[in-house]
């Protein structure tokens, strides 16, 4: 794997090998020693255009268990807030010696042109680009999803035939465009649930069913059900009348809760509005895996580093360090 | 490299009798099976470390655990080979602290393989020692690294390529040389 870019071209092999290989990775976390020698003498860069938190606090566990060295890049406070280009930005990471670059972007595409642009060599990652997509959010609901159901057993399982309702501000969110593609790819069922307002114009080429009410969505039984965050600075256009409304028509409250049947799980990637799209009896409820989200969120960017940085680069193959191993 | 010239030099009745041999040795260097603890390096390891385990288990009366270990994360090669998906390394619940634990690998060739599988063992626990069973030792080693307990010794060309095919994995038994 050279990029991730989306999870749109990700194919149903590459995406069970990152699942696969996460896996492995999982099994490491639980060890004393959780660092891995893997990535030694890579250097790996954070390149943060938008405000976050999690995703890159992520990354950067991630990138430290596999002992790679890591640069955190935030435009707040750097050069491109005296008006650098990414062009010229990304140029000076290649001159520094970049092996991989992490790169989370306000514009849709721009990791796709920071990867084919020629400017750098270094293997890019999508941590979210404008409302286009979030690949890694996708894997590690992916995994989660495969996780609860199958334990121990998932290794090389895909999602056929799981159910998954996303809920919420469809219209701006990454998330929720990286798991339809992928969760569709895996086999699963995509039901996507929101005020018409919140859904895209168009999204007859989308692989998922869309229904506007939650309740519909419930009564089908999903296997998860994941709510999204309300983009609380995004709701500037009379998205929906009032954050109270939107709550009691599309917000996961105890009772609709309880009509989720046995078994079915409740996702979020964080970071939660308590009280808006979700409860907190949801949110507290054993059905919940936010926090198991969090945890498999490192596993599961600890093997797309690996699979984007490990294998070797055009030109440096060594014949004679082939072992007699496959 | 290959010209396709290929000899069979180990037939599945010559592996039998090398894992039975190897089995013995094992029992009489450790005096017994008290805390032994079989690893094997995926792939052909593990099976290899099952068969070793079941025969230990026959002849000292006593089970012995059997787990894998993966090296893949371990390597000094990574980025000079493509893309190696890890396998799963699974510990036997007693641990490896205090434990002789013997590694199973299929061919033992520079070594680099076992200096990583040390490495891992190095960030699971602290085995009270570490011993190395091969099946077959081809030679050329580029690190201070030496079996135990050893298969058949194969003397070999650099360029020659060694294949072990076993029946769990493969469909077949037997060792080959391509040269």
């Amino acid at each position: 794997m050279r990029h991730l870019l989306d999870t749109r071209t990700l194919t149903r092999e590459d995406a069970l090998l990152v699942l696969d290989v996460a896996e492995d990775m999982r099994d490491t976390q639980s060890r004393e020693v959780k660092k891995l020698p893997t990535l030694r003498g890579k250097t790996i860069v954070n390149l943060f255009f938008e405000d976050s938190t999690r995703t890159r606090i992520s990354f950067e566990a991630a990138a430290k268990r596999l002992s790679a060295d890591v640069i955190n890049f935030s435009a707040k406070g750097s050069s491109v807030s005296k008006g650098e280009s990414l062009q010229d930005t990304a140029q000076t990471l290649q001159a520094m010696g970049a092996d991989a670059v992490v790169i989370r972007h306000g514009a849709s595409g721009a990791p796709q042109t920071l990867a084919t642009s020629g400017w750098i060599t270094a293997g890019v990652v999508n941590a979210g680009d404008g409302t286009h997509e979030h690949p890694t959010q996708a894997l590690l609901d992916a995994f989660t999803i495969r996780k609860r159901r199958f334990g121990d057993d998932s290794r090389g399982r895909d999602l056929a035939g799981v159910r998954v309702a996303i809920v919420g501000d469809i219209l701006h969110s990454r998330v929720a465009r990286s798991n339809v593609w992928l969760l569709h790819t895996l086999g699963a069922e995509v039901t996507l649930v929101a005020p018409p307002t919140l859904i895209p114009q168009d999204v007859s080429a989308w692989p998922a069913k869309i229904v506007y009410d939650l309740d519909d969505a419930i009564a089908e039984r999903p296997d998860a059900i994941m709510m999204l965050r309300i983009q609380l600075e995004r709701m500037n256009a009379a998205y929906f009348p009032t954050e109270r409304e939107y709550s009691r028509r599309w917000g996961l409250d105890a009772a609709r809760l309880d009509a989720l049947p046995p078994g079915s799980i409740v996702m979020h990637p964080g970071p939660m509005n308590r009280g808006l799209e979700i409860s907190a009896d949801a949110a507290d409820s054993p059905r919940s895996t936010v926090l198991e989200q969090v945890a498999n969120g490192v596993s599961v960017r600890m093997a797309v580093l690996y699979l984007v940085l490990a294998g070797e680069r055009p030109g440096e193959r060594d014949t004679n360090a082939e072992e007699h191993a496959p | 490299m290959s010209t396709g010239n290929t000899r069979t030099v180990m037939q599945s009745a010559d592996i039998a009798r090398a894992l039975t041999r190897i089995s013995h040795e094992i029992l009489e260097s450790n005096k017994g099976a008290d805390d032994l603890l079989l690893l094997g390096i995926p792939t052909r390891g593990v099976t290899l470390a099952e068969r070793i385990g079941a025969l230990l288990g026959d002849i000292s009366g006593s089970a012995v655990p059997v787990g894998a270990l993966d090296v893949t994360m371990y390597r000094d090669d990574l980025h000079r080979n493509p893309t190696r998906t890890p396998r799963p390394t699974q510990i036997p619940a007693s641990g490896i602290d205090g434990k002789t634990v013997v590694l199973v690998d299929d061919v033992l060739f520079s070594g680099r393989s076992i200096r990583a599988a040390l490495d891992a063992l190095n960030d699971i626990g602290r085995p009270a020692a570490v011993r190395l069973a091969i099946l077959v030792d081809r030679g050329h080693r580029e690190l201070p690294i030496r079996p135990d307990f050893v298969g058949k010794n194969l003397p070999s060309a650099r360029s020659e390529r060694v294949n072990v095919h076993l029946t769990e994995v493969d469909g077949t038994e037997e060792v080959t040389i391509e040269s």
